[in-house]
């Protein structure tokens, strides 16, 4: 492992306004993710892990506090830059997938290589952007669904779909909000175990906010959020598993 | 490049959208077709208004014409140098027009026109317009044998073999006439063998249609000559005029001086009980007919002359065909006493000019205008654009206001293709959000957008410049569709002298058609797309 925080936030204060009332959802929260970690998130609904998540993927803007990727402060850099930075060094999954429903699960692949390339400098590599997605959609055990739309396919295999649709352009670090939210138990290991194997196999750094317990004991670092903050435990990683686990 | 693929995607699968843009397709139709035979129609008119006039006219109001036209043309010569390129000298006089017809005499005012015949057809497309191919090719006011209009099934014999046997007709006739008054005279019983023999004498001299010199009617004008002709001063010119010539002029072997007629001054246009449309001539070539018009000398009197048609004029404009006559200038000029009989120098009315192409007209017509200043000289002088001015501007107007109405309607189309974009953009809400959190910029986004508008407008006015030139191409065959569904004639051949609709397709108006509509798609789809563009991306993620 390696001793370089990949992502952290300092800091990170964010609230919504609802008819002249301040809904306070992130209080001051501290945030570092190592690189080449499995990182868990879990907290009760509502308690503002998907804010936390689109902050740190700079769709959204914190109210006070910073955010840096490696050594760079992401959160104020400009558009361009935080548009590249989407594009090519953070990988993101959603609980409903966002698939493009009109693109074929191979386009929908390449969406991110199609989007980070002038047209030009794209049709010039569509080939081997196409047996990239290929071979990612082969990686994820996709690649007989190569050319079916979203609708053709079912949770489980649109979520594998998502997975190398975020791995395309080979990044660095992949965030994940309940990418098994949507899916039973059985799809969700599944998708968990995918997970883990490129953490494993390519040393990916992976930011995972789950409600299931299960699924977060299959995490390195379990982050449990409360209040707006972290409550951190890396001693003990998996310390909520023994008394929650599902049984099988 | 994802922007093209979705852009692309969007367009096959959201017919909504194609829908939106059926109004631009209709109205880029209906702008071509609309462009294509206002264009067509002007075309023609130009043409024809052009056909009948020479570039520049110069009219001598005074009834005696400007003495000494070689002057004159020596003179514009020097002015207009190189470019002048034909000129004829003219004589235009108010005439009246009388057609003896079935005992009657047919009446009509026309502008009789002395013309050169070799110089004529310079400026104007005088032969283009006669029913005689060989006239077309050479005018001359000599009667031909036959072969009038060849082209036309309808048109009855004419020319020398018609007037020969018209005159045989007309003797026997009169001599039968005079034989029934004898037998009159004699007896008045035998009344039955009176029309037996028209009967047999109708169909023995073969007359074709104009056969109607009829039975029942001639015993009838003949006695109600002395009515329905004989009005005073009409019977007396009748009566000189025969009298001056008959002892020595043959009608079958000679002709008076030539003339040529206006096809609408001398025929009528109708429809027969099965619709179809039919001519009548009172007149055709090979009959005689008498024109009465001022003379030149100062105590003016009426000049009454007759004439043999030797052709009819047909230009297709009805203002045109309706009123003119012409004959030859030397004769003309001769019965209305234009000739100085001291010098022998012969005046003219009007001078006509053909300036070479490209020409700018009105600034010959200027310096015209001032070397002939209206102060010391009675003349109007004008190019063929002023004479025709308020008939080329309505068609203008027209044209433009025409325009300015179908681009409205694309513009509305506009609207409709603005709320479809923006239904589409809220119904993809969720999907600009992805792009976003993709890395793809507000640019983008807006991109894909606005290239959708530009696809949607390339398809629309695509399909609306194949549907309108397809219109334009088959219009005739549409018109006539059209005409037997609603039972009502586009052109109506008795109203307009067309029988086809003319249509002349530019390329820069479809340019502008097109352009115009991509441009109004594009633009109705800005403000979607910036919509699009300005979408936060965490509630377009959020929302369902
Ligand atoms: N645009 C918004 N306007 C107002 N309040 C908002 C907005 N977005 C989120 N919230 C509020 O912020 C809080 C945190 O929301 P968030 O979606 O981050 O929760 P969460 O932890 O992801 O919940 P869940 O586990 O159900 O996904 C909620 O109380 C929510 O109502
Ligand atoms: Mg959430």
């Amino acid at each position: 492992m390696n001793d370089e925080i990949i992502l952290s936030a300092r800091g990170l204060h964010k609230s919504f306004h609802k008819d002249r009332n301040e809904v306070p959802v992130l209080r001051g929260l501290d945030l570092e993710v190592t690189p080449g970690v499995v990182t868990a998130l879990v907290g009760r609904s509502g308690s503002g892990k998907s804010t936390l998540m689109h902050l740190l993927a700079s769709l959204d803007q914190p109210d006070r506090g910073e955010i840096y990727f490696g050594n760079e402060r992401i959160d104020n850099a400009s558009r361009p830059r935080r548009d590249f930075y989407r594009n090519r060094e953070i990988g993101i999954i959603f609980q409903f997938y966002h698939l493009l429903p009109e693109l074929s699960a191979v386009e929908n692949v390449l969406a991110p290589m199609m989007i980070g390339q002038s047209a030009w400098s794209y049709f010039r590599h569509r080939k081997e952007a196409r047996l990239r997605a290929e071979a990612m959609l082969d990686r994820v055990g996709l690649l007989h669904r190569a050319t079916h739309r979203p609708a053709e396919m079912s949770g489980g295999e649109m979520q594998r779909a998502a997975i190398a649709r975020a791995l395309m352009t080979d990044p660095r670090l992949l965030l994940a909000d309940e990418p098994t939210g949507n899916l039973d138990t059985e799809t969700g290991l599944d998708i968990l175990k995918l997970l883990t194997e490129l953490n494993q196999l390519d040393g990916l750094s992976i930011l995972m906010i789950t409600h299931d317990d299960s699924i977060a004991a299959g995490a390195d670092v379990c982050h449990r959020m409360q209040d707006g903050q972290l409550q951190i435990n890396p001693a003990q990683p998996n310390f909520q598993v023994a008394d929650n686990r599902i049984p099988a | 490049m994802y922007r093209w693929l979705l852009c692309f995607r969007y367009l096959r699968t959201r017919y909504i959208a194609l829908a939106s843009i059926i109004s631009v397709t209709l109205g880029v139709a209906t702008l071509i077709v609309v462009n294509s035979v206002m264009a067509g129609f002007s075309a023609e008119m130009h043409d024809r208004l052009h056909g009948v006039a020479g570039d520049i006219m110069i009219e001598c109001q005074a009834s005696g014409g400007m003495p000494d036209p070689d002057a004159h043309l020596a003179e514009i010569r020097r002015i207009c140098g190189k470019d002048l390129v034909g000129f004829t000298a003219s004589v235009h006089v108010p005439a009246m027009l009388g057609i003896e017809y079935n005992g009657q005499l047919i009446t009509g005012h026309v502008n009789l026109v002395g013309l050169d015949p070799k110089t004529f057809d310079q400026v104007s497309q005088f032969g283009r317009h006669l029913l005689h191919p060989e006239n077309q090719e050479q005018v001359s006011f000599d009667l031909r044998e036959g072969g009038y209009a060849p082209e036309r099934v309808q048109f009855p014999p004419a020319g020398w073999s018609y007037r020969r046997v018209k005159v045989e007709y007309e003797r026997a006739l009169a001599a039968e006439q005079a034989r029934i008054d004898a037998m009159r005279a004699r007896t008045d019983t035998e009344s039955t063998t009176v029309s037996e023999t028209f009967e047999s004498a109708g169909p023995s001299v073969n007359f074709g249609p104009t056969v109607n010199f009829g039975s029942s009617n001639t015993t009838e004008t003949d006695t109600a000559s002395g009515p329905s002709v004989g009005i005073g001063p009409g019977s007396e010119l009748f009566a000189d005029g025969e009298t001056a010539t008959a002892q020595k002029f043959d009608p079958k072997t000679e002709q008076f001086p030539g003339i040529i007629l206006g096809i609408a001054t001398c025929s009528v246009r109708h429809r027969d009980a099965n619709n179809q449309v039919q001519d009548f001539y009172y007149g055709l070539p090979g009959d005689d007919v008498r024109m009465m018009f001022p003379n030149a000398a100062e105590n003016t009197k009426v000049v009454n002359q007759k004439f043999t048609v030797v052709d009819l004029y047909e230009s297709g404009m009805s203002e045109y065909d309706g009123s003119f006559a012409f004959c030859r200038l030397d004769q003309l000029q001769e019965f209305r006493g234009m000739i100085d009989p001291q010098s022998g120098t012969r005046s003219v009315t009007t001078i006509q000019l053909k300036m070479a192409e490209g020409t700018n007209l009105a600034a010959v017509r200027d310096t015209l205008r001032r070397r002939f200043p209206p102060q010391q000289y009675a003349y109007n002088i004008q190019t063929w654009r002023d004479m025709q001015g308020p008939l080329l501007a309505a068609v203008r107007l027209e044209t433009m206001i025409l325009n300015i109405l179908l681009f409205l309607i694309i513009a509305v189309a506009g609207f409709g293709i603005l709320a479809t974009f923006f239904m589409i953009v809220v119904e993809k809400t969720r999907d600009i959000g992805t792009l976003k959190a993709l890395g793809a910029s507000g640019k983008g986004v807006m991109s894909i957008f606005l290239s959708y508008g530009l696809l949607l407008g390339f398809v629309g006015s695509g399909a609306g410049l194949l549907g309108g030139l397809l219109f334009v191409s088959n219009i005739n065959e549409i018109a006539s569709v059209i005409e037997k569904i609603t039972g009502q004639e586009v052109f109506d051949p008795t109203v307009y002298y067309f029988s086809e609709i003319p249509t002349i397709v530019h390329p820069w108006t479809l340019a502008w058609v097109m352009a115009g509509a991509v441009t109004i798609a594009v633009i109705a789809s800005v403000l979607p797309a910036m919509r699009a563009a300005r979408m936060n991306p965490v509630r377009a993620l959020r929302f369902e």
